[in-house]
């Protein structure tokens, strides 16, 4: 069968910031089909020229409202880098607890309000309250104690308060710890009921693959999120964190997009949730690995919607992971200690963290008094950029005989299956061109 | 029953954090259901309508093709709402208008020819109210959501809300916190609007700003704690350049 047709969503919706998808078929034949990122860029890297050392955490926290957490820990690695501070065992220890509870609320957020519309069949999480009631208030439930965590050990969910250089500007209680210690034993059997859930409608994730490579941090020690080695599917662990462009290797396409792309080893790459499993899940506690078994998933999984399912399982493990910092925090006792003392030097440092959406890199050079002279951010979605228009080439041909609306809907959802965080990636954009 | 009002949600230049706020809302978002309808909010819903009565727009704008998005907005809404530091004042985008956007350009995108390309034809940062008239400003990085409640609340109710003239010191002697400058930090508390529940001195962290400048004479009520750190209006005002590039005090007259 040959026929004409266009798929063109303007700001697709259900994803952080503005993208679109553009597709036209003449003759049965696809003689346009484009992932464009539209958003307005931002300029960072230049409105960090000249800040001093003390405010770059703060703005770079500005990137993005759903990973402030991510970047502000990635920005002050980065500055606690390049002027050689050493934080403490009970920062680096609450700085995890920071990163999962962040993860937790981004993942939640994700597979329950952004995806799950599309596995029931409506448009938002809206209709959800009246026909699945039970169900979006455990989400609820999950959501708001992930917020409720991350307001604990940062101040504030969005935008968080309490990092600073060299540690905490306040640290939790014991009591307070404790508390949440509880929430998250309670919030266990809700992640089954979820996972339970999602699994009865996951039928709705479209069945494709398609080889890539994969690249995330890595660990001898834990499933990496605050820490690690750069790690790729294809050529293994890159030690030289501050060399990390030899793995990242950004380009632009100035035609179609305001955002940087990234390839490495092939044509594009896949960051996030599902490369983390793929590189890591040997690390991963046993009741993550649980979930991960109830839907078949296993490494290397090649199917991006499986990144929705990958971030279920990432929310199981940050639960168990959290508590077992929790009671080693308790164990030790927790000490009210000051933010270490910076001594102000000339130097570059570098910063690198898994965050929700994946790898992520804030590099700065700082001058002798402390002020910036040059940055760059290598933020996850902008690495996700190509792997989703190559995606695209090869699934639209899959089902292209398949009605317009389920084409657009396919579409629509293998981009949401990237998490993409729109706004973060437009701000980066110095360039190379293709 | 009277209809209840109908309300878009649209964002431009920002981080959407604000818009997350009103998601963070979890099940209190039902309390706002029920007076009034969201017909468009594309961060979390596929619907759209353009028939609303309120719109709230975040973020900051940045080229014709925005200017051109948010004139559309604005023709078609009784009510307009800036939603956040990007929106209503610029924010931490504005800190790039120290320079030509030329510049700015030419530092990120290095020789590239962009010339003809709407996506990357940026002028300076304009705050909402640059462009198109606002009826109402929700201030913070990010918004505080009680107060993101209460404005909107008001709104549907036809009230005009309340929104603090007075410092966040008033607030965050409420809390009882140590005095940042007692601490050897330097805070924007004593010229930043308050209503932010003095968020960040609460958890040891100084002012930064992002409510915007209120009026030197509503400064009167701090006057004890200029005079016991030998401070004016004009010594902090100078330090304000993260949230409030370019702004004199508060530019609104709420």
């Amino acid at each position: 069968m040959s026929k004409d047709f266009s798929v063109h969503v303007e700001h697709v919706t259900r994803v952080e910031g503005h993208g679109n998808i553009i597709l036209d078929v003449k003759n049965g034949k696809i003689e346009k089909l484009e992932w464009r990122v539209v958003e307005a860029p931002r300029f960072f890297e230049a409105m960090l020229r000249g800040q001093q050392y003390n405010e770059l955490r703060s703005i770079t926290s500005r990137i993005c409202g759903i990973c402030s957490i991510g970047h502000s820990l990635a920005s002050l690695k980065a500055t606690e880098d390049a002027l050689e501070v050493k934080i403490s065992e009970q920062t680096a220890m609450l700085r995890r607890l920071a990163i999962h509870a962040e993860n937790m609320q981004s993942h939640i957020l994700h597979i329950g309000y952004l995806v799950a519309p599309d596995l029931f069949g409506v448009g938002s999480v809206f209709p959800l309250i009246g026909t699945h009631t039970d169900t979006v208030l455990k989400i609820v439930k999950l959501h708001r104690l992930a917020n409720e965590m991350s307001d604990l050990i940062c101040g504030r969910t969005i935008h968080p308060i309490r990092l600073v250089i060299g540690g905490f500007s306040l640290v939790p209680t014991e009591k307070q710890l404790v508390k949440l210690k509880s929430q998250l034993e309670e919030a266990r059997t809700l992640t089954t009921d979820i996972a339970t859930i999602i699994h009865s409608v996951a039928d709705s994730l479209p069945d494709f693959t398609r080889e890539t490579e994969y690249i995330a941090l890595s660990s001898d020690d834990e499933y990496a999120l605050y820490d690690g080695v750069i790690n790729s599917t294809d050529t293994g662990k890159h030690p030289a964190y501050r060399n990390y462009q030899a793995v990242m290797k950004e380009f632009l396409v100035p035609q179609s997009s305001t955002a940087k792309y990234a390839k490495h080893a092939r044509e594009s790459y896949m960051v996030g949730a599902l490369a983390r499993f793929n590189l890591n899940s040997d690390h991963l506690h046993p009741a993550a690995k649980e979930v991960a078994n109830m839907f078949g998933l296993k490494p290397i999984n090649y199917n991006p919607f499986m990144n929705t399912i990958a971030q279920l399982v990432e929310f199981s493990h940050s639960i168990e992971d959290s508590l077992y910092w929790i009671d080693l925090l308790l164990e030790r006792g927790v000490r009210e200690e000051k933010p270490v003392k910076v001594k102000v030097k000339a130097g570059r440092g570098v910063g690198i963290a898994e965050v929700p959406r994946g790898i992520l890199v804030h590099d700065y050079t700082l001058n002798s008094k402390g002020y910036c002279t040059k940055a760059n951010c290598i933020i996850p979605t902008n690495q996700n950029h190509a792997n989703i228009q190559l995606d695209m080439e090869k699934l639209v041909p899959e089902i292209l005989e398949r009605p317009e609306k389920e084409i657009e809907l396919t579409l629509e959802m293998l981009v949401r299956a990237y998490d993409p965080c729109i706004s973060c990636s437009t701000h980066y954009l110095d360039v190379t061109f293709v | 029953m009277k209809q209840k009002p109908r309300v878009a949600v649209f964002d431009f230049a920002d981080c959407e954090g604000c818009e997350l706020e009103i998601a963070d809302l979890e099940d209190e978002i039902l309390d706002l259901i029920d007076i009034v309808d969201i017909v468009s909010f594309r961060e979390v819903m596929k619907e759209h309508s353009d028939s609303y009565d309120i719109a709230i727009v975040e973020g900051s704008i940045m080229r014709p093709m925005d200017e051109r998005r948010l004139r559309s907005i604005r023709s078609k809404a009784k009510i307009l709402v800036a939603l956040g530091a990007c929106a209503t004042m610029g924010g931490i985008n504005k800190i790039r208008n120290q320079w030509m956007p030329e510049e700015v350009i030419k530092t990120v995108y290095e020789d590239a020819n962009l010339k003809g390309n709407d996506l990357f034809d940026v002028f300076k940062t304009k705050a909402i109210n640059e462009v198109v008239p606002v009826d109402y400003y929700i201030y913070g990085c990010p918004i505080d959501r009680d107060e993101f409640k209460s404005v909107i609340t008001a709104i549907a109710l036809g009230k005009k809300p309340e929104i603090p003239r007075y410092p966040v010191c008033v607030e965050c002697k409420k809390n009882e916190n140590i005095c940042q400058f007692e601490l050897g930090k330097f805070c924007l508390g004593p010229i930043t609007r308050a209503g932010c529940k003095a968020i960040c001195p609460t958890h040891n962290s100084p002012c930064e700003g992002c409510r915007g400048l209120i009026k030197k004479a509503e400064t009167d009520c701090v006057k004890e704690v200029l005079e016991r750190y030998k401070l004016s209006y004009e010594d902090i005002r100078r330090r304000c350049t993260m949230y409030n590039y370019g702004r004199e005090e508060c530019s609104v007259d709420e």
